[in-house]
């Protein structure tokens, strides 16, 4: 590969590489993404290829695997170019009539279509599904575009066009003032003015600093920045480069959770390209900057995530955050200037360095610029990554991308911020999403994890699994958080046991408090979804601790299954798959649950036909006595 | 356990203490576990104190002290996976098993753990079984999967 | 060292730059309590029982004293009500690892804590980290140290490094606030055998014979 040791060179070889592409020419883009690859898009890559071979349209036909557009839930997800038809949910046994319909005739299939569960209409191209309609795709359009692991496609689409400019044509005040104008908010959480924290570095008298990329995503439900660095980590990389030339850092860190191997794959690659075309290195394109990048793997731990954590664990130690009051923008990794910002921060940097400051603030609410990717999860209909400009609301999210909730269920409330958020009520859902509306209601943006939650979740247990998990990723320096955690865990697993006795509201409310005291924000924040769901859910709370009851049906051991007897048609479904051979029953006698060895697995539940619904559960109340034996013939 | 190894891995990160991390994420990678023998080499190459290399083994959750079994479960207990329904998938695996997160059976065939989010929300819950990824597992479907690993 | 102008609850202190606001409010006589400091080692912040109240521009804060520097115009206050229920909650939560130790004894009578308040826990260990970082920053020998996290972090011993060097050293031992690092260095020590240059007797005792 020749290096581009100039702008003219990297113009060149983009025309070059342009020249070679025939907008017409038939393309089958599968999602390569984690979450395609779990459906089984590899298998689906291999089936396009092997028919592709049989029909001897090898040459006539590109397939490639891309980058994630985020509707994980519907993949594998197929794009068929120049046409922009989208198919969903292929499976290898549908590859055959893809390309003799599709590709040799033109001709769509209709039931790989996306279907509009309300209106029944069939959504052709990928601009016509409501999911993706409703979104504003400023940096996700990028990934369906190009293979992940290419760095020509990238370069077709415009990439690396943003440095050379950055490098010959702007100084680095320059690109500090375009940064500082489109008032770009780090999206990892913190919502802290990227330029602020640049200048800062860039002020410091230390001639070594160091530019960071936090790919660390630990929040539980969220896979933003996993899209984003495995689907276009080029962008990333164009990203940090042009911020460490306006810091003045010619290191550079990306910082990968262990738990995503394809993007520790993907942008380790994207490195040694870079580095072949003189793109990363020594005098890139003939600039005279030089800049060099180290990935770094997470180990597993979510504290990490924290900035002072990672710069700590950058230095090969246990992730302790430290004191906030020193900024790691003065002294971070081994005390030098370290600039940290999120993935999708450096994502944004080399669009507004693109597109200009002015483009980027046209979307976006006054104090929160831009758009922001959230991860729309839980018992949504439409799961998977949602781009919006900042000022939608949440309502808007929910309805009008996600598609509402699923099998007929209410909204309960959508969980935002991950450990250190919180949870919104429906009542609330008029709020819009920016960084301080937000945080009004108790909750936070956070990196953008969107758990909606509907009538069969116990907001009681969610406090309780939030607290469970930050148990064992608090780093465990200071009392306040390792021991308060803990007591609030403690009382949490009471009251969702049954064990709940007055005061324990008041007492989580007193631990609450005394995190305050914690080292950082893991332990600070730590109290955040406790204390929304008193706010906004505090009957569940009382209807636990004094009634022994879990209004969602819910909590094991507040629960019993319960077979209807007016209901039951001795079917015998639920007795044959009974795992724990608790029902008792048989031919057209009524069946009868063994409340000592039922192990509440809820399989009889899913089980009973639809048109009998026999099984039900039950909470606060006695589970009536079994029907006497003479009442029990059908 | 071969010192060799130990050594290769070591320069591949130039010996370099910002690289103590790394350098054992690849031990644990080759090995499945982190022998004494080779931490022991660690803290004399790297002149690290073995304190420092025990509180980071047992700090982060991706290094075990101790051999794994053979096929390495992860259930993800993420707050999308869990909102679906992952606790009845990891009380499946572990009748199926017969042992708890954090542990690998007697006869070192299976090792189980919690996943705090493998970012494939979307698909929640997830089991993931030597790296490969089951999205939107049910529990009726968990027993052929761990069937089929020998 | 420049001077620089402070409030430490209503008072006018001048302290110099570099200072925390542990050492600026012992020169004018106000003690503010704490477990994990001590004058030989490096400023820890672990315990969080020298919680303070800082105000910093008119925003409002709360910091560790023995780690927090003096800043120009800060207000700071030692004892408010809401530091005092934070220093009783975190008293009443290591009282649960150590009841019958002194120091904790003593705080629990200034801040009115109960120790019956949380269940008891097995370890008496309550992470004041003092003979982790005795051993690492004075003696550099690094025998004793930390591992896991979260709720599960204990300290431990190394037992090859513990074997050569605690027998007769255990400078340590005064320096632990419960008897956590005894009964942690009881359980490593049945993994030791005393070197042959021992010549104590291996207990903490000041006798200097051998056993």
């Amino acid at each position: 590969m020749t290096r581009l040791s100039s702008p003219e060179k990297l113009e060149c070889a983009r025309k070059e590489i342009i020249s070679k592409i025939d907008p017409a020419k038939p393309c089958i883009s599968v999602c390569a993404g984690a979450g395609c690859l779990a459906s089984g898009a590899a298998d689906v890559i291999a089936a396009f290829k092997t028919e592709l071979e049989f029909h001897n349209l090898t040459t006539e036909v590109n397939t490639k695997g891309t980058g994630c557009p985020g509707f994980c839930e519907r993949g594998p997800i197929v794009m068929i170019y120049p046409e922009e038809i989208c198919y969903l949910q292929v499976k290898p046994e549908d590859v055959p009539e893809i390309v003799s319909h599709t590709i040799k005739e033109k001709k769509v299939v209709e039931r790989l279509l996306y279907v509009d569960p309300a209106t029944g209409n069939k959504a052709t191209k990928e601009s016509d599904i409501p999911f993706y309609k409703n979104q504003q795709r400023n940096i996700l359009s990028e990934n369906i575009r190009i293979d992940s692991k290419s760095i020509d496609d990238y370069l077709a689409i415009g990439g690396y066009s943003a440095l050379s400019k950055v490098l010959f044509k702007m100084t680095p005040e320059e690109v500090m003032g375009e940064v500082k104008k489109s008032n770009l908010r780090g999206r990892g959480g913190g919502g802290f003015p990227a330029w602020r924290k640049w200048e800062e570095s860039r002020n410091a008298p230390d001639p070594i600093k160091y530019v960071i990329v936090n790919a660390d995503e630990g929040d539980p439900g969220a896979f933003m920045d996993r899209a984003l660095i495995e689907g276009n980590p080029h962008s990333i990389l164009e990203g940090l480069i042009i911020g460490a030339y306006a810091v003045g850092a010619h290191e550079g860190f990306i910082y990968v959770r262990q738990e995503y191997p394809l993007a520790v794959v993907n942008i380790n690659l994207a490195i040694r390209q870079a580095e072949e075309r003189g793109l990363v290195g020594k005098n890139i394109l003939g600039s005279n900057f030089d800049f060099t990048v180290k990935v770094h793997m997470g180990a597993g731990a979510f504290v990490c995530g924290e900035s002072s954590a990672l710069m700590t664990a950058l230095e090969g130690r246990a992730g302790e955050p430290r004191p906030k009051y020193i900024h790691t923008a003065v002294k971070g990794v081994w005390d030098h200037p370290s600039v940290l910002n999120n993935v999708e921060t450096w994502a944004n940097v080399t669009q507004i360095i693109n597109k200009g400051a002015d483009w980027f603030t046209q979307f976006g609410t006054e104090g929160s610029k831009g758009t922001k990717i959230f991860s729309l999860v839980g018992k949504i209909t439409n799961t998977g990554l949602v781009e919006v400009p900042m000022g939608v609301t949440l309502k808007d999210i929910i309805q009008n991308i996600g598609g509402g909730i699923p099998g007929g269920k209410k909204f309960k409330a959508v969980q935002t911020g991950g450990p250190s958020g919180g949870c919104i009520p429906e009542a609330q859902l008029d709020l819009v999403v920016d960084f301080d509306q937000l945080t009004k209601a108790g909750s936070m943006m956070g990196s953008g994890g969107m758990i909606v939650m509907d009538e069969d979740t116990c907001m009681v247990d969610i406090a309780r699994y939030f607290i469970d998990f930050l148990k064992d990723e608090s780093c465990g320096k200071c009392t306040p958080c390792r021991e308060g955690i803990r007591q609030m865990l403690k009382v949490l697993t009471n009251i969702t046991t049954g064990k709940g006795k007055e005061g324990d509201i008041e007492l989580l409310e007193e631990l609450a408090e005394s995190t305050g005291a914690a080292l950082c924000a893991l332990g600070k924040s730590a109290p955040n979804p406790v204390l929304s769901t008193i706010r906004y859910f505090r009957e569940e709370y009382e209807a636990h601790i004094r009634h022994k009851k879990c209004p969602a049906l819910s909590c094991k051991e507040l629960i019993a299954f319960h077979i209807q007897p007016d209901k039951c048609k001795a079917c015998g479904t639920c007795f044959k798959q009974c795992p724990a051979e608790a029902i008792e029953g048989g031919k057209k006698r009524i069946h009868i649950i063994d409340q000592d060895k039922c192990t509440k697995c809820g399989t009889c539940l899913d089980v009973c036909p639809k048109q009998f619904g026999a099984v039900r559960k039950i909470s606060g109340e006695p589970v009536p006595a079994p029907v006497p034996e003479e009442k029990r013939a059908l | 356990m071969d010192i060799a190894k130990i050594d290769q891995i070591i320069d591949k990160h130039n010996g370099e203490e910002s690289s103590l991390i790394q350098i054992l994420l690849d031990i644990q990678s080759e090995h499945h576990w982190l022998p004494k023998e080779a931490l022991n080499r660690v803290a004399e190459k790297l002149q690290v104190p073995m304190s420092r290399i025990q509180h980071i083994a047992t700090f982060y959750k991706a290094f075990s002290l101790v051999p794994k079994g053979r096929h390495e479960v992860h259930v993800c207990m993420g707050t999308a996976c869990h909102v679906r329904g992952a606790q009845r998938v990891l009380d499946t695996v572990q009748d199926a098993t017969g042992i708890k997160p954090g542990e690998t059976d007697a006869e070192l065939k299976f090792s189980l753990e919690t996943v705090n989010c493998l970012g494939c929300c979307a698909l929640g819950p997830v089991m993931e079984v030597d790296g490969k990824h089951h999205g939107n597992i049910a529990p009726s479907q968990i027993a052929s999967v761990l069937n089929n690993c020998d | 060292m420049s001077e620089i102008h402070l409030q430490i609850d209503g008072k006018e202190v001048v302290a110099s730059e570099g200072m925390t606001i542990l050492e600026a409010a012992k020169t004018v006589g106000i003690s503010i309590p704490t477990l994990c400091h001590s004058e030989k080692l490096e400023p820890y912040g672990g315990c969080r029982i020298c919680t303070v109240e800082v105000e910093v521009r008119g925003w409002p804060k709360l910091v560790a004293g023995c780690i927090y520097p003096v800043e120009k115009d800060l207000v700071v206050r030692t004892k408010s009500e809401k530091v005092n229920k934070i220093r009783k909650v975190l008293i009443e939560e290591m009282l649960a690892h150590a009841p019958d130790a002194e120091v904790l004894k003593e705080l629990a009578t200034e801040y009115g804590a109960d120790k019956d308040r949380f269940e008891k826990h097995p370890s008496f260990c309550i992470h004041c980290g003092l003979c982790v970082r005795y051993c690492a920053e004075i003696k550099k020998k690094n025998a004793v140290g930390f591992v896991d996290r979260g709720s599960n972090r204990e300290i431990s011993f190394i037992p090859e490094i513990a074997a050569k060097e605690c027998w007769d050293c255990k400078e340590c031992f005064p320096l632990c606030p419960t008897s956590a690092l005894q009964a942690a260095y009881v359980l490593a020590e049945s993994l030791m055998t005393p070197p042959e240059s021992a010549s104590g007797c291996g207990c903490s005792c000041s006798s200097g014979k051998k056993g």
